[in-house]
């Protein structure tokens, strides 16, 4: 039987073959997926950034022979793997969600996503056997065969990501599938993912986001170290190095975060009009900073004239389309993705800044910076990166609320009819805190193993003592 | 024919994962019955923690591999399933998580024995999870629909029970051989009796249960006792039975290579056996044929699986061949000889380094701000990488002034 003779058999059979279900747990669900994905997302930075770094780092120790980068790399790839594996944790807990919390999704729709998800698979295949021969092989394997090694791994941080985005992407716009009853028929996999226009900006802003949140977060123990007086040349290399990470992503992350704006005004005007608070369609339409949106317009919110026109289409005149283009029931949540919008912009532009600064001093100066000061921003920065990642993630997925698939299937229509999802939710909750607790417990035992007591590290190759700044 | 490729697929991966994830699964058991042995309790928790080393994360990604196959060719079985199914699956995903932390912590764990109780718990309720869930659609207890099936009673039951039962067994029969040959690999004698034993016993304990398994099928779900005891099927139930012997016949006799491969095959017997028995059903009242997606799809799973399959297997042949030749085995730090040192020449190249920061920066903003087609962001892009790049080199290797 094909599948269109099975549909309709069902159809006539009344529904579709997974039909929605009672909506009081929408609300929940929606909580545990925004639950599991902030902690699987910093997670994934360290998986894609990590890599890149360590293996810079050991070839730079194989180029100069100065110890002190191989240390590093070692020490470093220690915390990738654990890193690593609570990735691999947290992410199979996404895929046993996508079932248990939105099986109509997954029934509907399966198959002209899932392609992508198989294809992430193998990508997590390749990472997981070569950072396994990376970190246990060091000592063991020929330096130059392990740093090749190494490879296989930023490569599969790079191809997983895309994968998984270009999923997203297409769920924000939707494409390559002919709709039959709630249903996905005639599903084109391959153009529904990659003939996709709305996830490039997505992935490229996501790569650039994951070497942002891993460097400040990596560079953030060493500046705190520098207070307690931890500050020998080890410590000041891998600052330079975690920070010189984040700060050539961070001044270029609004370039590319324009670039998004402009996709969204294009393929998703409601979701642009929700993260500026736009009532009315206007023409030469302002910017709001801050503010409130009370159902109608933005209050109390510094307003910059035709600004919002500018960004969204480089025009000062161009039209914006409004919230009053949808029924109410189509909005999303304003005043949720108007805040996380600008929660990311005002953190990315602090972090550009910090950055610009850095980069500064480091060129001109040919120094660290020394003050004080720096360094506390520093350490607040790591966690500023967080929660600009996941208020990005909440511009972009709550802003295509009420739609789980944009205008084709809403959330609420995908949810499970299992009971219970209050009791695993809490349970979730619980085991993630432990987790974390337990991530940091582990973290700072790793960082108290002594550096290798038999090298002199404070000798630069060339014979000179380093110096503290 | 071309939609029952995927459940091959499904199967293969099956079988992997309970061959080579039990396998860590049931090491997590003996840490929690690390008794009776010659060798300390302690020793014994020793070996089977090691035992979780650098394939632990390549043998969990075939669990995902099984999901993500599952839910792009059979999406709506698999959206049955797992509504119906939710309770085993998210103590299984619970599981997974502990698993996961115990293999971060696990270097850290020595004096830690209440934590490591918990871990070698998950290690149990996993797998049983996760065979009740094989259980419950084996004796075709899912229906069709967004969780039509009864939460409880639909793996509440004798097949997904037992199911369950005999994964956790083969879970730590596996373990128990892997491990007694691991101890052969590090010379310690006592450990490999030790594991001898327990592997036999396991063995036994395994091969009990899967007779007894039979059985239960026979009675509560006849048409999967039917499917077992004809054709294909019968042929599978015999193969399983003769390499799970064979297995206790090698263990016997010291020969933990072959045993490996015999046991794996026993398993891999029983995974195909139960495909065939069922086939074509997937779930009451919906065929594989009917439950597969279109011909698109279809094709691009396929197409996707062979080109990951040239990947992955070179990989995973490397990956294994370098772990059971102890090439990854923690090592005492021999030394490692230093590269002779260069001098540093960053110096001379900053110049043009800086150049080309500088002209990719331009470019990349330059094509990214005002670009609105598909190449200019390309060109774009690259710019802005490649700015990143170079800015990020130098930051690092600038020499002080
Ligand atoms: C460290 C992280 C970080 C930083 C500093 C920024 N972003 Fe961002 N942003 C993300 C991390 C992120 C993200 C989490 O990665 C998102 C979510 C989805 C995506 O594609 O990227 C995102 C989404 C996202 C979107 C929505 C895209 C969509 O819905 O498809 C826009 C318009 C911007 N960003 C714009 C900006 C601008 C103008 C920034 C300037 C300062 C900026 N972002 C800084
Ligand atoms: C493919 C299947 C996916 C499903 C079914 C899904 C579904 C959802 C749902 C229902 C929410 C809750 C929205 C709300 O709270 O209003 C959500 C939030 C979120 N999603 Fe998706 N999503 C999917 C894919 C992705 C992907 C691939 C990513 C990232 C790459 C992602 C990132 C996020 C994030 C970060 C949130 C959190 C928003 C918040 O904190 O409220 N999602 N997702
Ligand atoms: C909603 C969606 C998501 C799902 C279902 C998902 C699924 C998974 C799964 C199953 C794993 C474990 C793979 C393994 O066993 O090795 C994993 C890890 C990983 N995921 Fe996600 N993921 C999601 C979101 C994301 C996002 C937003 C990214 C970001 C770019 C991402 C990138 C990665 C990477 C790179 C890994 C490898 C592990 C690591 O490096 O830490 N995933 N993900």
């Amino acid at each position: 039987m094909s599948i269109t003779a099975w549909v309709g058999c069902l159809v006539t059979a009344g529904g579709t073959p997974i039909s929605p279900a009672e909506q009081e747990f929408v609300f929940l669900a929606r909580q545990m997926q925004a639950l599991s994905l902030a902690v699987h997302i910093p997670l994934v930075c360290f998986g894609i950034a990590f890599p890149v770094l360590v293996l810079f780092a050991e070839w730079r120790y194989l180029r100069t022979g100065d110890v002190v980068y191989r240390v590093l790399a070692k020490r470093w790839s220690k915390v990738m793997l654990a890193l690593f594996a609570l990735g691999v944790v947290t992410g199979t807990i996404l895929s046993f969600e996508f079932g248990l919390l939105w099986p109509t999704f997954m029934a509907s729709f399966g198959n002209v996503f899932g392609l992508g998800f198989a294809l992430e698979g193998f990508s997590f295949f390749i990472e997981a056997i070569f950072i396994a021969i990376y970190v246990y092989g060091w000592d063991r394997l020929p330096p130059r065969l392990h740093l090749l090694c190494g490879v296989p791994v930023a490569i599969a941080g790079v191809t997983g990501s895309l994968f998984v985005i270009a999923v997203n992407g297409w769920m924000n716009h939707p494409s390559g599938f002919t709709l039959r009853d709630g249903r996905a028929v005639a599903a084109d996999p391959w153009r529904a993912l990659f003939g996709n226009p709305f996830f490039w900006h997505e992935w490229v802003h996501m790569y650039f986001a994951a070497f942002i949140v891993a460097g400040f977060l990596l560079a953030g123990p060493y500046a705190w170290g520098r207070s307690r007086g931890r500050w020998g040349r080890y410590e000041r290399l891998a600052l330079t190095i975690a920070l010189a990470a984040a700060a050539v992503a961070a001044p270029l992350q609004p370039v590319i975060g324009d670039w998004a704006g402009r996709e969204v005004a294009r393929l998703q005007p409601v979701k642009l009009a929700a993260m500026e608070g736009l009532g009315p369609t206007t023409s030469g339409a302002a910017l709001h900073l801050l503010g409130w949106y009370d159902g109608s317009e933005v209050v109390d919110g510094v307003a910059i004239p035709d600004l919002l026109s500018l960004l969204a289409f480089h025009d000062p005149n161009a039209t914006v389309q409004g919230l009053d283009t949808v029924p109410v029931a189509d909005r999303p949540p304003v005043n949720t993705v108007r805040f996380a919008f600008q929660a990311m912009v005002g953190i990315g532009s602090l972090l550009a800044l910090l950055s610009v600064i850095y980069l500064y001093v480091r060129f001109r100066r040919r120094r660290l910076p020394t003050s004080r000061w720096f360094y506390r921003a520093v350490i607040a920065a790591g966690p500023l990166s967080v929660v600009a990642l996941i208020a990005g993630w909440i511009t972009t997925e709550v802003g295509r609320q009420p739609w789980i698939v944009y205008d084709v299937l809403r959330t609420s229509q995908a949810v499970t009819g299992a009971r219970g999802i209050p009791i695993g939710y809490g349970t979730l909750v619980v085991v993630y805190l432990c987790l974390a607790v337990a991530l940091a417990w582990l973290l700072h035992r790793l960082s108290r193993v002594p550096l290798d007591p038999g090298l002199d590290l404070d000798l630069d190759p060339d014979g000179q003592a380093g110096h503290a700044d | 024919m071309l939609t029952e490729i995927p459940i091959i697929f499904i199967l293969l991966g099956l079988a992997a994962y309970t061959v080579l994830a039990g396998a860590d699964f049931g090491a997590g058991f003996w840490t929690l019955v690390a008794g009776g042995g010659q060798e300390s309790r302690a020793a014994t928790r020793d070996h089977a923690r090691h035992a979780m080393g650098p394939v632990w994360e390549a043998n969990h990604v075939w669990l995902i591999f099984v999901l993500v196959i599952c839910w792009t060719a059979y999406p709506v079985a698999f959206g049955s399933i797992a509504s119906t199914l939710a309770v085993p699956l998210f103590v299984a995903a619970v599981g997974i998580i502990l698993r996961g932390a115990a293999y971060v912590l696990r270097p850290q764990l020595q004096d830690a024995r209440a934590v490591e109780s918990v871990f070698a718990l998950s290690s149990i309720l996993t797998p049983f999870a996760l065979g009740t869930v094989v259980g419950a659609i084996a004796s075709g207890r899912v229906p069709v629909g967004n969780a039509k099936g009864d939460l409880v009673t639909s793996w509440l039951n004798p097949t997904p029970l037992m199911i369950g039962t005999l994964a956790v067994a083969t879970s730590a029969y596996l373990a128990a051989v892997y491990l007694a040959a691991d101890a052969v690999r590090f010379g310690e004698r006592a450990l490999e009796r030790d594991f001898r034993t327990r592997a036999l016993w396991a063995g036994v304990a395994t091969g009990a249960l899967a007779l007894a398994g039979l059985l239960v099928v026979r009675v509560d779900a006849p048409s999967l006792w039917a499917g077992f005891m004809r054709g294909a099927g019968l042929v599978m139930v015999i193969v399983s039975g003769a390499a799970g012997l064979a297995t206790l016949v090698l263990v016997r006799g010291r020969r933990y290579g072959p045993a490996r491969l015999s046991a794996a095959l026993a398993v891999a017997a029983i995974v195909a056996g139960w495909g065939v028995a069922q086939r074509p059903v997937l779930l009451p009242g919906l065929t594989i044929e009917q439950a597969a997606a279109g011909r698109a799809t279809l094709m691009a799973v396929i197409v996707s699986v062979a080109i990951g399959a040239v990947v992955l297997i070179p990989s995973l042949v490397l990956l294994f061949g370098l772990f059971l030749r102890g090439h990854l085995d923690a090592a005492p730090e021999p030394r490692g000889h230093a590269p002779a040192a260069r001098p540093t020449s960053g110096a001379k190249r900053i110049r043009p380094v800086a150049a080309f920061a500088a002209v990719s920066f331009l470019v990349g903003v330059g094509f990214t701000f005002f670009g609105d087609h598909g190449w200019s962001f390309t060109v774009g892009v690259a710019g802005l990488v490649a700015c990143a790049g170079a800015t990020f080199f130098l930051a690092v290797t600038l020499p002080r002034g």
